[in-house]
């Protein structure tokens, strides 16, 4: 794990000296543009999340959900210009988040520390992109990959963008698959005879199963004056395989234990739309609404309301809030209710009827000489919240997001 | 399902007249100083990334808020 993070550390510091290293071109008056591939920015965000709860899914409802999660990703924007105005981004992701979790350490409690006890995740991705500087349209691929312990995926995705001429409408679209599989990982208890733990040390074989995720998203951005502009977008999926988690325990009354079942497919319907408000120099408002419904019956309204208050034109601070309200899937029930004659089951609280409050704040420094004098550090921002749950989860999560130009 | 069907019509409708409006007027390039402010932008923060993440794992909806709705990851 260790050297995972050096690794990571050691390819951020490269790039920054090598940046840092290249001779700054005089800016003048023209249009000229590098044709050159240059590095644009580069984009660090770290975040360590805490939660805990007392409504376990791993033991059936019940049980601890202490989990922390420490999450990094390094991106670096590379752009070519062509003769013709044309323009070529490239933009490059590594993700390494890793998490304890100890719900997971009961799939197989009578281990010293079993298979998903904790976890790494490494996700890289490749973004290409070309625009038509004069008119914003642009079109582009993006290919990733992602290995956990127990899941792999491999994603591909095209986005689209449309400028009007007059540069008040935006139309962007985005189509993208995750090629999904998992590892099945049972509780110890409900494993069949000669079926493995999961663990690379076990040599007993374990299932895989595929779990597909297909999605596009719309979206209209519309100026509507020069102080108030919307975004309007609409993101249906669908996905397709193994949706519930194995390692999850039901429990029913007769008093009988099962691993959860959930259906097949599930196709999601998000709807959203945001407003921003230039109200003065001072004070900014930003907002997002999303109603959301799937074929499990889920039904969720999400509001956020976000106060930049700028102190000056680089020092912001905004105060955050959000809530959300959701009824949770059919298929839910807590510990122990579950009816020996369903087909499907699931007690994680997550899918559960619920509301939730979010709330912190973000703070935001861009001076024009650099952040703490560095001139490449462009931006530094730093972003706190805290999450409470109607269930009884709460949680932290502090983030740090530097760019680099 | 009536009761989701008019809320999307109502929010169609409303967007409609939003931008139907004398409101969405024409907003030339140089009068755009406050819209192209940082704190301006559409979509969500670098720093939001994670909350997204979590907020993912720990809620039944997802999607259409720049982050992902499923895939690529151990969760629904």
């Amino acid at each position: 794990m260790r050297k995972i993070y050096l690794g990571v550390l050691a390819v951020f510091m490269s790039i920054l000296a090598s940046h840092a290293q290249t001779v700054q071109p005089i800016k003048d008056s023209s249009n000229y543009q590098s044709r050159k591939l240059k590095v644009d920015e580069v984009n660090f965000v770290s975040s360590y999340y805490h939660q805990d709860g007392n409504n376990s899914a791993v033991t059936g409802g019940i049980g601890t959900e202490n989990l922390t999660d420490f999450a990094n990703t390094l991106d670096i924007q590379l752009s070519k210009f062509y003769k013709n105005g044309k323009k070529n981004t490239f933009i490059f992701e590594l993700g390494v988040d890793h998490y304890t979790s100890a719900s997971s350490d009961q799939i197989d409690p009578y281990s010293i520390s079993s298979a998903s006890r904790q976890d790494t995740r490494i996700y890289p991705s490749l973004n290409w992109t070309h625009s038509n500087e004069a008119t914003g349209n642009a079109f582009g691929f993006t290919g990733s990959f992602s290995h956990e312990y127990d899941y792999q995926s491999r994603g591909a995705a095209f986005n689209l963008t449309r400028v009007s001429k007059n540069k008040n409408t935006q139309f962007d679209f985005r189509a993208q698959a995750f090629f999904d599989t998992w590892k099945v990982i049972l509780p110890v208890e409900l494993r069949p005879p000669g079926y493995g733990s999961g663990s690379n040390r076990d040599s007993r074989p374990v299932d895989y199963k595929p779990r597909n995720s297909f999605s596009t998203a719309f979206s209209i951005s519309q100026v509507i004056n020069t102080r108030l502009q919307a975004m309007f977008i609409v993101e249906p999926s669908y996905q397709k395989g193994l949706l519930a988690t194995d390692y999850q325990r039901d429990y029913f009354t007769d008093g009988t234990e099962r691993i959860e079942s959930l259906p097949g497919s599930r196709y999601k319907l998000p709807v959203a739309i945001r407003f921003n408000y230039f109200l003065d120099d001072h004070f900014i408002i930003r907002t997002f609404y999303r109603y959301y419904m799937d074929n499990w019956g889920i039904r969720a309204h999400t509001a956020e309301i976000e106060i930049p208050i700028k102190f000056t034109s680089f020092v912001s601070i905004s105060p955050f809030y959000r809530y959300n309200n959701q009824v949770g899937t059919r298929y839910f029930t807590a510990y122990g209710q579950h009816n020996p004659t369903d087909t499907y089951y699931t007690s994680d609280y997550d899918l559960s009827t619920l509301h939730s409050d979010f709330a912190g704040v973000n703070l935001r420094l861009s001076p024009p000489k650099g952040v703490f004098g560095i001139q490449q550090l462009n931006t530094l921002e730093l972003r706190y919240g805290h999450y409470m749950r109607s269930t009884g989860l709460n949680s932290n999560i502090l983030t740090l997001a530097l760019k680099f130009k | 399902m009536i009761k989701n069907l008019r809320f999307f019509m109502a929010a169609i409708i409303s967007i409609g007249i939003t931008c139907s409006l004398p409101a969405c007027s024409t907003v030339k390039q140089y009068q755009k100083n406050r819209l192209n402010d940082s704190e301006m932008e559409l979509s969500a923060r670098k720093s939001q990334k994670f909350e997204q993440s979590f907020q993912l794992y720990r809620e039944g909806g997802s999607g259409a808020n720049g982050g992902k709705s499923g895939g690529g990851c151990g969760c629904n």
